[in-house]
């Protein structure tokens, strides 16, 4: 158990927040130019380094808001900045 | 004829259940903690853009400024209502009024603003937790601290009470516990359960003299 902090409200038990996948992946600017494999690599593919991870994230116990962190993902420690709103 | 309907708090059945522990827990020694039912009142859940929460026509059809520190509640029309932080563009608020007129003033304000206003009093129902001993009674489920030097009268906080999402709201003689209807059957059985904590040990146990 750890501590993350929120950006609105602040250090909270890590048991009310959810995860919400890499903040890395951007939604196309033109989905409809997308062939059905581009389509298929956006929604299905992610990063899956080894070390640090820009995530969402949402204090869903809480302010219900979702930010940006950055995650270790070899000791699932926060290091990083949180940023509310934006990867 | 028909029966005349009256309206009911949703916990009544445990308001006997509450007022016996309350009174046990009055004659022991070094225990001070009392718990009740909230009175149900209207509730809006208020979302409008900080920047427009100030604004002379918001603040005057609130009766109050809108906290915009995270964690924290205001009064609203002269202590008659609350004002609780929900998020940076969400509020609860919380009066003893009829719930449809006050949903409807306040739409009228924050519509043009691109905010909204919601008519949730159905929503959540509550305990009220008095006395020093309340903070340690959540404690005993809740990772917040708690204690009044981190979480002052003034504070409010969405959060874990055991498995049930809260809104806990510091007030000057102890704690508010408002919690979704559907929950609060859990959680008024988590605080019954919590509050054996604070009965007198049985003749015999504590004595390790
Ligand atoms: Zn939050």
């Amino acid at each position: 158990m750890q501590l993350i902090r929120c950006p609105w409200c602040g250090p909270r038990e890590e048991t009310e927040f959810h995860p919400g996948g890499p903040a890395t992946v951007p939604y196309p600017a033109d989905p409809a130019a997308l062939s059905d494999a581009d389509w298929a690599r956006f929604v299905f593919v992610r990063p899956n380094p080894k070390g640090p991870s820009r995530e969402w994230w949402a204090h869903s116990a809480g302010c219900r808001r979702w930010f940006a962190a950055e995650r270790d993902t070899r000791t699932h420690r926060f290091t990083g900045p949180m940023t509310a709103g934006a990867p | 004829m028909a029966d005349t309907l009256v309206p009911t708090h949703p916990l009544e059945r445990y308001l006997p259940v509450l007022a016996a522990l309350t009174e046990e827990l009055a004659a022991v020694p070094g225990v001070d903690l009392a718990l009740g039912l909230l009175p149900t009142t209207a509730a809006v859940d208020l979302r409008l853009d900080a920047r427009e929460a100030t604004t002379p026509d918001v603040v005057g059809t609130l009766g109050g400024r809108l906290p915009s520190t995270p964690n924290t509640w205001t009064t609203l029309d002269d202590g008659e209502g609350r004002a609780l932080w929900l998020g940076p563009d969400e509020w609860l608020l919380v009066a003893d009024r009829p719930a449809g007129p006050w949903e409807d003033a306040l739409r009228a304000v924050v519509g043009p603003r691109g905010g909204a206003a919601v008519d949730v009093s159905a929503q959540r129902t509550g305990f009220t937790l008095r006395g020093a001993d309340a903070r340690e009674l959540l404690a005993l489920g809740c990772a917040l601290d708690l204690r009044p030097a981190s979480f002052p009268p003034g504070s409010c906080a969405q959060t874990l009470l055991g498995q049930a999402g809260v809104l806990l709201v510091a007030v000057d003689t102890g704690v508010d516990v408002l919690v979704r209807r559907s929950f609060a059957d859990y959680l008024a059985a988590w605080l019954l359960d919590a509050a054996e904590e604070f009965r007198p040990i049985p003749a015999g146990e504590g004595d390790r003299a």
